[in-house]
């Protein structure tokens, strides 16, 4: 052996770790948020706890917090072994990790005390803007300098979601964060910036950003997961390469014009909303093929999944990131968000995309990726992993259903008219109506958060005692 | 040429973009390659160097 290397796994041990602490504490704001709508002397009249304040910081969290460190954990793993070389630079990598702990803490710190520039899952203010800037591109530097100097001929697909994913978000985050802060025009608060775009521009280019964070950061960053963690659990290469590379290039030029369906019947021009509209539709496309390429994979290994709860994990993933990639579409035809839009059904919708889908995968790979990291065969507890399992699946579905069935309902009082052309239900109305489901959904929550916990203790029980591995890069063939 | 021709035009260049990646990645010419690639990530090399590690860490 030449090459006694070995590869950086301390960023991507810390990366992981704090996937699963970030997963508890933004799911936790989210079950007290949950908790609020139903009961809402919960927020105990303080307005850093008010539902206004904590739900920013619970999208936050459970999106940049968790699924960004599981997204960083991943993708400096995979781009270290499917390259065989070590990251281009250490300090790079602690920047990386510290960086994005400071911008989490400062979201934490930021968003109670009601800092926020108003645009959905982009809150944050301009200096923890900036500063996300900053640890963005040396993560960027960090993992393309990585691919440049691999020692693979080929760059293997998980690499190219990951790519695209930190691309596309780079632009993402520079285009809808463009501001002005207020202080430069004689402001009195330092903090506080308006965007740079008008009216239905802002709109425009507040969804675009949006609904890519939906497609890069939620998804194509999660592909590449399941493209390197789903192979490699199932014991056998993914079941169509060809179909990857089909399904990378026709999912990212689809992804980025579905924005206006978040937009339906507002002031946007009508055709803009049409062509969100029929590229949604389109989306269901390339969709369906990376959800078949990821399923199929186990094709003739089927009996795994009764004995393997970590593939369960991530194949189930996949079943839900399908019933999402369909219901999305659907929801996105005018006639069907005309119903939808702004009732719970979005908020199932998006729930069984993110907890699903994205928690699911995420979490079945770091179940895969920690033992690795820290030379242990496996985890602790098989047994604990499937409780978790269960558990979970349970609380997700108790979720989506309660929020489509009240999301349905909510759509249909809110339409509902008289005879006489008055409305049928007053809002209240259709309020009262929706607490059961809102019971429903908190308990759905719980169950969720409580799977974190067996998690954490089940990796706790992992590492404890365990040395830091560190693997051997192998030698470069001649 | 006014705006509608634009319209028709950049479709039927984006079917051929979507058709000419389709036919790049399914041609005969590259299934050894795509087979490699698919199969890299169990490469023997890497198995055998984590199995080697993973044995030095339990000493």
């Amino acid at each position: 052996m030449q090459n006694q290397q070995t590869y950086n796994y301390k960023v991507v041990r810390q990366f992981a770790i704090m996937t699963v602490i970030w997963g508890i504490v933004g799911m936790l704001v989210g079950v007290l948020i949950a908790a609020q709508l139903r009961w809402p002397e919960l927020n105990f009249d303080v307005p850093w706890l008010t539902y206004s304040r904590l739900r920013p910081l619970h999208t936050n969290a459970v999106i940049f917090a968790f699924g960004g460190s599981a997204l960083f954990a991943t993708s400096l793993y995979v781009v270290q072994r499917t390259c065989h070389t070590r990251l281009i630079s250490d300090k790079l990598a602690a920047l990386v990790f510290w960086g994005w702990q400071l911008v989490i803490l400062l979201a934490a710190l930021s968003l109670p005390l009601g800092f926020t520039s108003g645009k959905e899952y982009a809150e944050l203010e301009w200096p923890i803007d900036l500063l996300i800037t900053v640890v963005w591109v040396a993560y960027a530097i960090l993992f393309f300098g990585t691919i440049m100097k691999r020692q693979t001929p080929h760059i293997y697909v998980a690499n190219w979601f990951y790519g695209a994913f930190i691309l596309t978000i780079a632009v993402l985050h520079l285009v809808n964060s463009a501001a002005l802060p207020t202080a430069l025009f004689g402001g009195a608060d330092w903090m506080k910036s308006y965007s740079a775009y008008p009216g239905a521009i802002d709109a425009m280019v507040q969804w675009w950003y949006g609904h890519n964070a939906v497609g890069f950061f939620l998804t194509a960053g999660f592909l590449g997961m399941m493209y390197y963690f789903v192979p490699k659990q199932a014991g056998r290469p993914v079941y169509s390469y060809r179909l990857s590379v089909v399904h990378f290039w026709a999912l990212i030029s689809t992804y980025m014009w579905a924005g206006p369906h978040h937009l339906h019947y507002t002031a946007l021009p009508d055709w803009t909303q049409s062509l969100g509209m029929v590229f949604s539709l389109i989306l269901l496309a390339p969709s369906w093929g990376g959800m078949i390429n990821g399923i199929m994979t186990l094709s003739g290994a089927w009996h795994k999944l009764r004995t393997d709860p970590i593939l369960r994990f991530l194949i189930v993933s996949l079943s839900f990131y399908g019933m999402s990639t369909f219901e999305g579409p659907m929801m996105a035809i005018k006639t069907v968000n005309e119903l939808s839009h702004y009732t719970d059904w979005t908020v199932g919708h998006v729930h069984s995309g993110a907890l699903g889908w994205v928690a699911m995968i995420s979490i079945g790979s770091m179940y895969a990726l920690i033992p690795t990291l820290f030379g242990r065969e496996k985890m602790y507890s098989t047994k604990l992993i499937e409780m978790h399992f269960w558990i979970m699946t349970v609380g997700v579905v108790l979720y989506i259903a309660s929020m489509w069935i009240s999301g349905v309902m909510q759509g249909l009082m809110w339409r509902a008219v008289n005879p006489d052309g008055t409305l049928t239900y007053s809002f209240v109305e259709s309020l009262e109506a929706t607490y059961p489901f809102y019971l429903v959904r908190f308990v759905g929550g719980v169950l969720v958060l409580s799977g974190m916990f067996m998690m954490l203790y089940n990796v706790l029980k992992t590492i404890a005692g365990a040395k830091p591995a560190e693997d051997l890069i192998p030698a470069a063939a001649h | 040429m006014d705006y509608n021709d634009f319209r028709g035009i950049s479709t039927l260049l984006v079917l051929i973009a979507f058709l000419a990646v389709v036919v790049w990645a399914y041609s005969r010419k590259r299934t050894q390659r795509f087979d490699a690639a698919a199969n890299s990530i169990f490469d023997k090399d890497e198995e055998q160097v984590h199995a080697a590690s993973m044995k030095e860490v339990d000493k």
